[in-house]
């Protein structure tokens, strides 16, 4: 382990400027300081998109955001990650456009996964792509007025550009934010706006050209029927709402609506200072907070290392070990919450689940001994982690009389993961795997090829089970994970038993992971976990990262710009997050078209969306 | 001596006010309507099941074997609003969720309660700032009992749930003023708000119009 602070290479190889080298001045390096990529010119951006997929082989698409440069250029630009599924550094590409008349051209037919990611940048910064087979907001309603991503567009409760504001720090007069608008509340309508003037348009563009009231070829008189599905709905997934059309009980067409819980993550981020994102990340996959940390730590601390910020060092190997082993434990919390919850929507109404909750109850326990919460951590720091374990664990809310929860530290994670949790997934493969009803409601039900995966840009499990051995903790290793043992489990078919088979096996390779770590945890006892003199950076000479972790859900990674100057340099310029539930449901239609609407539930079960990352 | 949870102590049902002849305690109980109605009702409140955001994962671990809240009657989650007592905002209220939200809390039959579960219910929380953040669910329904935390432990939601029984105890039947259920006549339902270019409450329309017409003579 060495001191010296790591950074992620995404320069452009020499064999890629070679190939993209025929189209000229369309193709240049970004050449602002510490900024990664190629600047394509707009009208050539298909043309560069479909080579850099055909010819260099960088067949997915991870992240495709926009970042608005007001004062600083002027203009708009979209960034898009490119990897490919073999493994390796990214390829980053950039094209720009001007703000007041913002048209690029749609990417969607090079990669299909660029449909949901065109349609937010459309909807939060006003980027019209043309091209684009379906283009209309997805985060906010239809009607509403503004792109708010746009630094120009200021909230309601706008108080500053910046944290810390003005008028909380030094002085701290704080006020509330409901006092300084007539209608108290966060709301703002155009000048002279009336209720007469109000119409909600919100829900008609979801049931155009959708066939309603044509008779369906065939025996009977039928007629297509479009059912709601959510944002209020039983099955566990949060609120989220499908609008189907349904022939009989088949699906025949399903359109995802969201943005239900849109809240706002990436403005709110953007005013914040660097570390103050941090708990706002565990917010994001509300069910593994620990595995969002990781990423935002990863792709900050990237940037520094690229600013050479001084006092800053790569994490000591304890504090490694002690986020590889939160990640993991996260990891399996969320897998068998995952499987727990299939089975709800399978029909086994909580019963599965309730073995699920309590094993998670005594990781949350540990988390909540160490971090302070039990569901948000807000663990990890830049440099390190904010604490070390305990020596006892117990209860902070109840240190007196709480006899049922006060252990030796070491001691109780030795035993869950020595004994308690390899016995619990034992017993969950016993009673699940080879379960008739389990098997035969899953097999061969929401079946997704695996270049179509590749091609929709779905991550994590999904990916996996349709059969591409892809986790970045393989294919562009971080943190301890070169230095330890596990496999990447596949699964053959890409259907929701796979993906199940996929999520057990994966969490059996964790607790493997786990008990790599659990000597060096030993080992490695009272040496520094911290990166004090890092812990509020100053990013002088801004640039752009892009840091990324294998989540329990997929690829979770932070695209982050740091603007040079001193008036900038605390806050983040840009700050989006790439979420891998929001980006695996541009699949969902694919996989579920066809299939009855028993089975519909299924297969969103087995995607295993977190709201809070879908619409962020 | 009986514990206070023996469901057959007549003790917790009789009123203290009135007096019993020594050595009747439990085997008699005077009581009222309303303490009886209120006994019975507070025991049985079965929640909406209903999740919105982070605080959702806590209520579902609050409904799993370690804290339980069958212990309480509370364990039958309805999925639909038309057979529950109590709506639990477990979560961030958006502008684009306070639609349906506002519809579910229609559905419910009287009498019934709500609780802001979590920051961001009870006044927009971490996201206040945020565009399409609502500054706490009590902007568009009455809430009964607010959870403070983020999100909240199981614990401190079950302590929610006690003292909302605590509320419904303190009810009395014959409370028209306070209790608009006891009145006669249609329930009153919460406006619907509408999604124009922003979330429009239907009750805030005079302050809408005053605004324009300020705005209106400014531009003279």
């Amino acid at each position: 382990m060495t001191d010296q602070p790591k950074q992620i290479v995404a320069n452009p190889s020499q064999e890629a400027l070679e190939a993209l080298a025929r189209f000229g001045d369309a193709v240049q390096l970004d050449e602002r300081t510490n900024f990664d990529g190629l600047v394509v010119d707009r009208d050539q951006l298909t043309d560069v998109a479909q080579a850099v997929r055909d010819e260099l082989g960088y067949d997915y698409l991870a992240s495709a955001t926009a970042v608005d440069y007001l004062d600083w250029g002027d203009h708009l630009e979209m960034v898009y990650h490119c990897y490919r599924t073999t493994g390796g550094d990214p390829l980053v590409l950039k094209s720009r456009t001007p703000r007041d008349v913002s048209t690029l051209p749609s990417v969607v037919s090079v990669w299909p996964g660029a449909d949901f990611q065109e349609r937010e940048a459309y909807d939060l910064f006003g980027i019209h792509f043309t091209g684009h087979p379906n283009l209309k907001r997805i985060l906010m309603w239809e009607g509403f007025e503004g792109h708010p991503m746009r630094k120009d567009w200021k909230e309601t409760y706008y108080e500053d550009e910046h944290k810390p504001f003005g008028t909380r720090w030094p002085e701290g007069n704080v006020t509330r934010a409901e006092e300084h608008t007539p209608f108290g509340r966060n709301v703002r309508y155009p000048e002279g706006f009336t209720l007469a003037q109000a119409y909600d348009v919100s829900e008609e563009d979801h049931y155009e050209g959708l066939n309603l009231g044509v008779h369906i070829e065939g025996g009977m008189h039928t007629d297509r029927l479009v059912v709601n599905l959510g944002p209020h709905h039983p099955s566990t997934h949060g609120v989220f709402r499908m609008v189907c059309t349904l022939n009989g009980e088949t699906v025949e067409t399903l359109e995802p609506v969201m943005g239900y819980l849109h809240r706002n993550h990436e403005k709110i981020g953007e005013r914040n200072t660097w570390p103050m994102n941090m708990p706002f990340t565990d917010r994001l996959d509300y069910i593994s907070s620990m595995g969002n940390n990781h990423g935002y730590a990863l792709a900050v601390e990237n940037l520094m290392a690229k600013n050479s910020i001084k006092g800053f060092t790569q994490p000591s190997e304890r504090a490694e070990i002690l986020r590889v082993m939160m990640v993991e434990l996260t990891r399996l919390i969320s897998h068998t919450w995952s499987i727990g919850f299939l089975l709800n929507d399978l029909g086994a109404f909580f019963t599965p689940a309730l073995y699920a909750i309590w094993e998670r109850e005594l990781i949350l326990d540990f988390f909540e001994a160490t971090a302070g919460s039990r569901m948000m951590c807000n663990y990890m720091r830049f440099g390190g982690v904010s604490k070390d374990i305990p020596t006892r664990l117990r209860s902070q809310v109840n240190l007196e009389n709480d006899i049922v929860r006060d252990y030796d530290t070491m001691q109780f994670l030795k035993q869950l993961i020595y004994e308690r949790l390899p016995r619990f997934l034992d017993e969950f493969n016993r009673l699940l795997t080879q379960n008739e009803i389990v098997v035969t409601r899953t097999q061969g039900v929401g079946i997704l090829p695996a270049d179509k995966a590749i091609g929709y840009s779905v991550a994590g499990p999904i990916l996996r089970g349709s059969g591409v051995p892809y986790d970045i903790r393989r294919a562009q290793p971080y943190s301890l994970y070169p230095e330890l043992d596990f496999d990447i489990p596949v699964g053959r078919n890409g259907d929701v038993y796979d993906r199940y088979l996929v999520r057990l096996e994966e969490s059996r390779q964790s607790l493997r992971i786990l008990q790599q770590i659990y000597p060096r945890l030993v080992d490695t006892a009272g040496m520094s976990v911290f990166g004090l003199d890092a812990y509020n950076p100053r990013m002088g000479e801004g640039g752009d990262s892009y840091g990324r972790v294998e989540n329990p859900k997929g690829e979770l990674g932070y695209y982050i710009i740091g603007r040079p100057g001193k008036e900038f340099d605390q806050n983040p310029w840009r700050y989006h997050v790439r979420s891998p539930s929001f980006i695996n449901l541009t699949a969902l239609e694919e996989m579920s078209k066809g299939h009855k609407v028993a089975d519909l539930v299924v297969i969103l079960g087995s995607i295993d969306i977190v709201l809070g990352e879908v619409d962020r | 001596m009986t514990t206070p949870y023996d469901p057959f102590d007549l003790r917790e049902l009789h009123d203290p006010d009135i007096p019993l002849p020594e050595g009747f305690e439990a085997n008699f109980a005077a009581t009222s309507l309303s303490r009886v109605y209120n006994w019975a009702r507070s025991r049985s409140t079965w929640p909406v099941l209903f999740g919105l955001a982070c605080c959702a994962i806590e209520m579902i671990a609050a409904a799993g074997s370690r804290y339980d809240i069958s212990r309480f009657g509370m364990e039958v989650m309805r999925a639909t609003p038309r057979q529950a007592d109590l709506l639990i905002l477990s979560g961030t209220v958006t502008k684009k969720m306070v639609v349906p939200i506002v519809r579910i809390w229609n559905q419910m039959p009287e009498p019934k309660y709500a609780i802001a579960m979590g920051a961001c219910a009870s006044g927009g929380g971490p996201f206040k700032e945020g565009y399409n953040v609502v500054s706490g669910i009590d902007k568009y329904i009455p809430v009964d009992v607010y959870v403070p935390g983020c999100p909240p432990t199981p614990q401190a939601l079950l302590h929610g749930f006690l003292m909302l029984h605590k509320k419904m105890e303190g009810q009395r039947i014959g409370q028209r003023n306070s209790m608009p259920w006891y009145s006669r006549g249609p329930a009153d339902e919460v406006p619907i708000p509408v999604l124009g270019p922003d979330i429009i409450d239907p009750r805030q329309a005079e302050i809408l119009r005053q605004q324009a017409e300020a705005a209106a003579r400014v531009a003279e």
